[in-house]
This record gives C-alpha cells, structure tokens and sequence, in this order.
C-alpha cells in the first residue's frame, strides 16, 4: 500500500506539495515512485526557472523509461534538491522525505485546485 | 491476452507484470538495476517462452530457408545455429531471427514474439518451388534463457552433459534433471549463457529446480533489453525493421550477397548507391538519458533520431543508437540529443560498451 501524507496537497499526476509560509515544496507521491522503480536520474531544471501550475517542468527517469513531472502550483524555482540530483535513489528510499524543487508561491488560491490526502487516496482506489 | 507456463511462478516471485508481444511477461522482479548486475556477476534466469519458433523440414529445407535469410546455412553444420535476417523485396526487414540447424533437412527459426504471425505468413507465402513442409510450433515449446558467468556451473550442476563440448552457438537435445530439452550456448545478453527449449510441463519443473539455486537470479524483459543493448545487439522496431536494412543496421557480417535471397537485389543496390543513414553508438557527454525517438542534431538541423538508449546500470554511464546521415556516423564526431527542452551533446564512438564474454 502506497504511503499519503496528510498535511500535504497532491496533483493527479503524482506530485505533492508542502505549503511553508510562501514557499511550496514539491515533491513525487510513494505511489509514482513505486510504479516507477529504481530511479536512475532525475532532471529538475535550474534556479530562477519559472514553473506553470500543471505544466511541464522536468523527469524523473527509471532505467526503463523517462515520466514527466507536473508542476502542481505556479511560481520561480528558488532551490533544487542537489542531494537527490547526485543521489535519485533517495526518492525511493522516501519520496516524501527527499523534495525535488522549492518554488515561490505566486497564487495561494491554485492549492484549492490539488487533491487532499483523503481525495489522493480515493484516486489511489 | 496470452500467459506462459510460468505465468503462476512469475506472480509467486512477485513480478511486475507487463503485456508484451500479446503475452503478460514480467518486466522486472526485484528491479531492472539488480537483475541487469546480476547476470553481469553471476547468472540470471530469464522466461522467454513468448519467443516464436518455426520448423522448415523436408528436401529443399536448406535451399528454402537460404532464399529466406540473408545467411548462408548451407556451410554449416549440424547443431549449429546462425543468426541472419528476412527481408522484403526492398531490403527492409521482416524480421531477425536464430536457425537452429538440425540437418540439411531440418531447421529451428527462432523469432520475435511480436512477430511471429507475421513471419509464419510470409514463410508459407514463399514456399512455391521448395519441397519444404512448415510448421510453427510456438505453441508446443516453452523457453529459458540462463545468463552469466556462472551459469555454465549451474546447468552443469544438473545434468551429466558434458558442457564444455557445447561452444558459443552450437546445440543439442540432453537431457537436464531427468527431463530432455534444446539447448544451445547463447543468448541476448553478451554473457556467456544457455537458451533452453522443451515442453511446458518440462520447462516448469526446470524453472523450479533453478530457482531454488542460491547463485540464479530471476530477470525480467526489463533487464533483458538493457543487457542486449550494453552488448549492441540490435532490436526489432529500434535498430532494424521495415525502413532500415541490415546494412545500415552494421549487420553485414550476416548477409551473404553471394547466394540469392529475397531483398539482396536492393541491398545490392543500396549498397552500390552508397548508405545515406546509419546506425551509430553514441556517448552522452553532458548529463541525461537519450530514449528511443528523440531528435539527433548537427550543424543546426536534425540528421536523425534515436533508436535505443539507456543509462548502463552497472556502470553508469549514459549511451544510445541513433540512426543518422551517414556524412556525421565516423567515430569522434559530436552531435546534439534533443532532450526534452535541453541539447545535450554526444559523440559518435564504437558500438563496444562491452567485451563479450563467449565461450569458443
């Protein structure tokens, strides 16, 4: 069974967000770095990029197969976990632990068009 | 949707399981990463029953199978297998295929399981003029691939064959366990290793008995298509297929132009014309992972595309095929792999990521 955190939002593509004043930490659910396995390489962009809520903004990469990560809210990239960049194994180890990018909230009201924990898990089934 | 005799022993040993070729196959157990090292290290056992199998037997078999294949079987001998490639009238490829060869009357086509209802139509769309009878027995056989550095010790653990008689690509029927089988020295992995066909109930009792050996390792398709690519096997729908003869594909060392087959007139000819693309290794410079479709650029345009790519996981390192203009295919010549918004550079270097471990 796949881990879902309460205290976060999630996208139905798989990421999460922790909401820390106005700043959104993202991360990918238990749930998509299980189905993706080992993962091999994460691409993250770089500082300064900006991001659109449910735009494109990098991969994370298993050895099979290259996934798409979603940005859940809008805003410029203020830091990239270097850690998990040098060490894409840690996802697995713990996906809510190991964060990928910080981005600086633009528009708080975006948060109300992620899913909670409870509608995560629902979709999860 | 299709399941092997092994279906049940996948789902035990927790596989993730994938449809594949209108078969469920495990992609990966423990993971690809693992599986991969492992039949580098040591051994792995691989369920490949999904492959298809075409018996050509009768008085023309060898002169029928030679028009078929770019090949020559005729020189060879009994328990020998070659490998060689069907192709079209216009040189692309039908299919590339393993002939066990039995005797001059009586040949094993081992091919894609994605292509095997295919193929049986064009072999038996060919046959006028050969006193040849054709039989695909694909559903008869099931197959094991164990690959690795041990697994000569493994299977030899189990049957009073004499192994050592058995070099790289020869064959023979023996029995294993108590129970007979096809075996040859081979495999898709680069390692030293063993393809073993029988019958289902045959093939379940000796799955069992090797996965009970602490040293055999169970391994995916996952890892089966990294392993082949680190040793520069070609596949299917990636290095060759209808549009890319085994000329641009390097595959030359399998076609014989000096007997007839079916496509050796285009072959002949595009190879007098001079190849205009060609399959090239390729190593990534910059960080990145180039995956099958992606652009190739040079000199501001796009001279071609990706084939297969992967980061190796024993090594690390990050490599591709790619099919491009022949003018930028010489060894040293760096080109741009379109990755997703990025241009990352690459190098066209020789197809060795590996020093294969065969058995002569």
């Amino acid at each position: 069974m796949s881990k879902v955190l309460d205290n976060l939002k999630y996208a139905e593509s798989h990421e999460w967000v922790r909401v820390d004043g106005n700043t959104a930490v993202i991360g990918i659910t238990d749930y998509a770095q299980e189905s993706l396995g080992s993962i091999v390489y994460v691409d993250l962009g770089a500082v300064g990029d900006r991001v659109e809520q449910f735009g494109e903004f990098g991969a994370v990469e298993s050895v099979k197969a290259a996934s798409d990560l979603i940005a859940p809210v809008t805003g410029k990239i203020i830091a990239i976990n270097e850690e998990v960049v040098d060490n894409p194994e840690l996802v697995n180890e713990d996906a809510y632990e190991n964060w990928l990018i910080k981005v600086e909230l633009e528009d708080t009201g975006e948060l109300d068009k992620l899913l909670d924990a409870a509608a995560y898990r629902e979709l999860l089934g | 949707m299709k399941k092997t005799v092994l279906y049940e022993e996948h789902l035990r040993n927790k596989a993730k399981m994938v449809e594949f070729a209108g078969f469920m196959m495990p992609i990966e157990y423990q993971g690809i990463a693992a599986e991969h090292r492992a039949v580098r290290e040591k051994c792995g056992l691989f369920d490949v029953s999904h492959m298809g199998e075409i018996k050509i037997a009768g008085k023309d078999a060898t002169r029928f199978v030679n028009y078929l294949i770019t090949n020559d079987v005729a020189g060879y001998g009994e328990n020998k297998m070659i490998y060689g490639l069907m192709l079209k009238e216009d040189g692309g490829v039908v299919d590339d295929l393993m002939v066990y060869k039995f005797s001059d009357e009586h040949y094993l086509l081992v091919v894609n399981a994605a292509n095997k209802d295919k193929d049986y139509e064009w072999i038996t769309g060919r046959r006028e003029g050969f006193d040849v009878a054709i039989e695909d027995l694909s559903d008869d056989y099931s197959q094991l691939a164990l690959q690795g550095p041990l697994a000569a010790g493994v299977l030899q653990g189990l049957t009073e064959y004499r192994l050592e008689n058995l070099k790289a690509f020869d064959f023979d029927v023996f029995p294993i366990a108590g129970r007979e089988f096809v075996v040859s020295r081979s495999g898709y992995t680069g390692e030293d290793g063993f393809e073993i066909y029988g019958s289902h109930p045959d093939i379940l009792a000796l799955f069992s008995r090797l996965i009970e050996i602490p040293e055999v390792t169970l391994c995916g398709l996952g890892c089966r298509d990294t392993l082949r690519f680190e040793a520069a096997m070609p596949l299917y729908g990636h290095e060759i297929g209808p549009d890319i003869n085994p000329l641009e594909a390097g595959l030359g060392f399998a076609v014989k132009t000096s007997k007839d087959f079916i496509g050796r007139e285009a072959l002949l000819a595009a190879k007098n014309a001079g190849l205009k693309r060609k399959i090239v290794a390729l190593e990534l410079l910059e960080r990145g992972i180039a995956r099958a479709d992606y652009p190739i650029e040079a000199e501001g345009r796009v001279i071609g595309r990706v084939t297969t790519g992967y980061m190796i996981p024993t090594t690390g390192k990050a490599y591709a095929f790619g099919l491009i203009e022949s003018a930028y295919s010489d060894i040293g010549v760096e080109v741009l792999i379109h990755i997703r918004k990025n241009k990352i550079k690459a190098k066209v270097r020789n197809k060795k990521f590996l020093e294969k471990k065969y058995i002569k």
